[in-house]
């Protein structure tokens, strides 16, 4: 690695400021509400009030009388099209695009109308009249597993039990349990939460009769896979079909699967030949697209009296909605789940999830995680608090005497992961170190003494990332490899594109800082391209913090494909054979012969203009790259609380992240990640929940119940970091969007419960509002 | 209804029905679709608009018609004779946005702000925004960015990293 010695080049390691920024400053970005075509029509949908209703009867003839409605669509419609039902991602489900017979979820999709104007098709679904017949909704995974009301007869298997999926060794970790010295276990829930990215969802479709070629413009984190998609719901063939996605207002996951809005907006353009625009409001994106979590875990740990596990068993009651649209690979229902075991050395391990139908939204995508990795993380962090707590352990120490240790990388898991590098201890000592854990433990028990409560929370979080490799992981079968193609002019400019599709991530940068790095290029003259399917390579899309892991070596390795080539043409430049000539300092040297060197852009020059004989003019390359492994991010977060026992308000004083993701492509674009990651993870532990109640009904419809942080509430962050390179990685780099959120939750949580511990509080489930943790307080008191 | 407004300086005539939202009128009349809409409640602060020179406000809650008589600043008037405004460049500079989407509704509330406030304190800042949220950010970035914008010299730093 030869990091920083091209700081003018803003080469990896530099804080170069973003490439994006200027259109996004002056209002010139482009999204998907801003793409207006020529007789564009509008399309609102339709939403069922009830979360389990029969629909007796839909009529048509209000909407199709007000003028500018074209067309009103129903499920029964898209039926005899044969669009009636879409394959979910991972496939073990299909989802009514519009309700067919029976509503299953409140605000379902019912029905479509298209108009000449938003006003107006927004009116138009308000004079839609449907019947229904409520039914009794199945709120309760508990209750939905009695079997008692099927949630689903247009399934062989009257059941509403999804599957069940296990991992690890059952009876030996019962036994291991058994023979325990201590045991604890607890119902831990990760809740029903939303991303709630900032721009919502939405598309524009465009079937141009003429040529027979349909368009998508669409907020997607993945469009060759939408393509793909496309194609094989509507036997469109694949080369007949355009999936652009503009600048992406956010996506956090929530723009991975595809939803009603896009399929009804795609058919209503090939019925009526003009484009169609559907958006959602954000009504419609908290209730009906990508809600994330909702896993109920019932977790135990066996430990020796010196504070030594011995084995983890985690089962799992997982809340799938109406139907099983979760975004996991196939083989994986519950994603990466068997990370359970965490940052610590489990002699054995067993863990199990079960996946039910109810009448709530479908979904259960990952939310700024790599596949259920945020429930695994927060499951086994908040358990270990819960052991240390009954062991009379610090937790910290409990933690460090269980890590994993260095020298046992690469480190095989009892569930199954081969852990690539880390260095749990050392960066948990970085942490300790920054934050003053002695002073602050010291405080702490003053402030025990005078009845205040203080509390030190601590996550020491073990991350898997960058799916994956092919043989384990796959989207609709297509294997979940990532792509990059540069192309290198003939002045030594180039442009880069990818099969990744950035909505913040700085992409447009960081993928110029690689190819920079290899090339000895400098990065604002390569222009980076992501999003379009006929001009990028196929790629599977930006989630689960595989960009990095998987594009970004794809990029270094298409890259050094064209130094090989470069190589060749610098041999003839120096006028020496090919192996005297060797690659420093970002250029060619002949070996023995100071000063006597081709640079990449003489090269580029040359391949176009005097390329050496026998070699294919041009300087271009193509790299997919499947890699060996998945990467393992991880770090130490320690948050520090007070906690108001007269109001039960949390005040978080201090939050100290302190992350290893490997070689740090751009520091200023990772400390903005993990800035925004632990936002979002302060808000998940402390505001925001999808909550349902007993009749089905959705509470949390818009921004004034489902609670985002402002500035005010947002805590000020404090970051460092370790580097441990990923030993696999072509540079070394592990992927980091995503480990605040995954890291934080639980650092907030166990602040606050080591904050009432005084009390006997063992465990308050998240969010943590003012209201749970005065009620804990008061219960905690009124049995003293 | 017909309506005369003056956007960015220069003067629109228009006839809007008179349900259609500021932001809308902004967006679809005018083609300036810097400004964004992402909640339609009024929490998110995406469609904030500079009224009348200092006032900042919420473009989605706002009919059109109410504008009528009035002057508009958006995002796209804020850079001039190709310079961008300090807090375009401070944004830039100090990593103050991701995806961009909340980013003009943001740059406007800090304008507004800094009209009525030259010289904010962290905490002023941070209440000064708390009608505009961001999902990227957390934010710390964009308070270093206000900062650094009202300490700037009348005449901001050039466009080139």
């Amino acid at each position: 690695m030869t990091t920083g010695q091209l700081p003018e080049r803003h080469a990896i390691g530099a804080a170069m400021k973003r490439k994006e920024d200027p259109r996004f400053i002056r209002g010139k970005g482009r999204y998907l509400d801003d793409i207006v075509l020529p007789n564009m029509l509008f399309l609102a949908l339709v939403h069922s009030p009830y979360p389990h209703a029969k629909i007796t009867k839909i009529d048509k003839t209000a909407a199709l009388a007000l003028p500018g409605v074209k067309a009103v669509i129903t499920g029964e419609d898209l039926v005899a099209a044969k669009l009636g039902w879409l394959p979910t991602f991972h496939g073990f489900d299909n989802q009514m695009v519009l309700a067919i017979g029976k509503a299953l979820f409140q605000y379902q999709e019912v029905a479509g109308v298209v108009a000449t104007s938003r006003e107006i098709a927004a009116d138009g679904a308000e004079l839609v009249d449907v019947q229904y017949e409520p039914l009794d909704p199945v709120v309760d995974p508990y209750q939905s597993k009695l079997d008692k009301i099927i949630l689903r007869d247009d399934r062989e298997q009257k059941t509403n039990h999804i599957y069940h999926w296990q991992v690890g060794e059952r009876e030996k970790t019962d036994a291991a349990l058994a023979a325990s010295d201590v045991t604890i276990k607890e119902r831990i829930l990760s809740p029903r939460c939303h991303p709630a990215p900032l721009e919502p969802c939405g598309c524009v479709s465009d079937m141009n009769g003429a040529t027979g070629r349909l368009t998508v413009y669409m907020t997607s984190q993945a469009p060759h896979v939408h393509r793909t998609a496309f194609s094989l719901v509507t036997g469109i063939p694949e080369d007949k079909i355009h999936v652009i996605s503009p600048d992406v207002g956010g996506g956090f996951g929530n723009k991975v699967p595809v939803y009603p809005g896009y399929v009804v907006a795609t058919v209503a353009s090939v019925i009526l030949g003009v484009p169609v625009k559907w958006v959602e409001n954000r009504t419609e994106n908290l209730t009906t697209t990508g809600f994330a979590r909702d896993y109920h875990m019932d977790v135990e740990i066996g430990a020796t009296k010196a504070g030594k596990v011995t084995a983890l068993k985690v089962s799992t009651t997982a809340d799938h909605g109406a139907f099983d649209a979760a975004a996991d690979p196939r083989k994986y229902p519950a994603g990466m789940f068997g990370i359970v075991t965490g940052s610590y050395d489990f002699p054995t391990a067993f863990a199990e999830v079960d996946a039910y139908f109810t009448n709530k939204a479908p979904g259960g995508i990952a939310y700024r995680c790599s596949f259920r990795v945020t429930e695994a993380a927060y499951a086994i962090e908040r358990a270990m608090d819960i052991l240390a707590d009954k062991l009379g352990l610090d937790p910290v120490q409990l933690r460090m005497q269980n890590f994993v240790k260095k020298e046992q990388f690469p480190y095989h898991s009892p569930l199954g992961f081969t852990y690539d590098s880390g260095d749990y201890a050392a960066t948990t000592k970085k942490a300790l170190d920054i934050i003053g854990y002695d002073a602050l433990l010291k405080e702490q028990a003053e402030k025990r003494k005078r009845g205040e409560f203080m509390g030190i929370g601590v996550s020491t979080f073990t991350e898997i990332v960058g799916a994956g490799p092919g043989k384990h992981f796959d989207i609709l079968g297509i294997k979940m490899f990532d792509s990059a193609e540069i192309r290198i002019h003939p002045t030594g400019s180039g442009i880069v594109r990818a099969g990744t599709r950035h909505q913040g991530q700085g992409h447009e940068t960081t993928w110029a800082q690689i190819v920079a790095e290899e090339l000895g290029l400098d990065p604002q003259e390569l222009l980076v391209e992501e999003g379009d399917t006929d001009t990028a390579p196929y790629g599977l899309g930006t989630y689960a913090s595989r960009s990095t892991p998987v594009a970004g070596g794809a990029l270094a390795l298409a890259a050094r494909k064209i130094r090989e080539k470069a190589r060749k043409i610098a041999a003839h430049l120096l006028e020496a054979s090919e192996d005297d000539v060797e690659w420093k300092d970002y250029k060619f040297n002949l070996k023995g012969v100071p000063g006597k060197t081709v640079t990449m852009k003489e090269v580029a020059f040359a391949a176009y203009t005097n390329p050496a004989p026998d070699t294919e003019p041009g300087l271009e390359a193509t790299y997919y790259y499947d890699p060996p492994n998945l990467t393992f991010p991880n770090g130490t977060y320690i948050a520090v609380v007070d906690v108001d026992k007269d109001t039960g308000s949390v005040k978080v004083r201090r939050f100290l992240a302190v992350d290893d993701c490997g070689v740090v492509i751009n520091p200023m674009i990772v400390e903005g990640q993990i800035h925004g990651g632990l936002t979002e993870g302060f808000a998940i532990a402390f505001m925001q929940e999808i909550k349902y109640d007993s009749g089905g009904n959705n509470l949390n419809t818009d921004f004034t119940e489902y609670l985002i942080p402002t500035a005010l509430e947002t805590p000020h962050w404090e970051t460092a970091g370790t580097v441990t390179p990923s030993p696999h990685h072509p540079i070394g780099a592990k992927g980091v969007g995503e480990s605040p959120n995954v890291g934080s939750p639980q650092a907030f949580v166990n602040a606050v419960i080591d904050a009432l511990s005084p009390l006997g509080v063992t465990h308050i489930d998240m969010p943590l509002t003012k209201e749970k943790v005065w009620n804990a307080i008061q219960g905690a008191q009124s049995k003293k | 209804m017909n309506i005369s407004v003056k956007v960015n300086g220069t003067d629109y005539a228009r006839d809007v029905e008179p349900r259609m939202l500021l932001a809308y009128f902004l967006r679809e009349s005018l083609g300036l679709t810097g400004t964004h809409v992402g909640c339609d409640s009024s929490h998110c602060g995406c469609c904030v608009v500079v009224l009348d020179g200092n006032r900042a406000v919420k473009s989605c809650t706002m009919f059109a018609v109410q504008a009528d008589g009035h002057e508009i600043t958006t995002v796209e008037g804020l850079e001039q004779g190709g310079k961008l405004h300090p807090l375009q460049q401070a944004f830039w500079d100090q990593h103050g946005l991701q995806c961009g989407y909340c980013t003009p509704g943001m740059l406007m509330t800090c304008y507004a702000l800094l009209k009525h406030n030259p010289k904010p304190s962290e905490s002023e800042i941070r209440e000064g925004i708390s009608g505009n949220l961001c999902r990227c950010t957390g934010y710390q970035n964009i308070v270093k960015a206000v900062q650094q914008a009202a300490t700037a010299d009348a005449t901001p730093a050039g466009v080139a990293s």
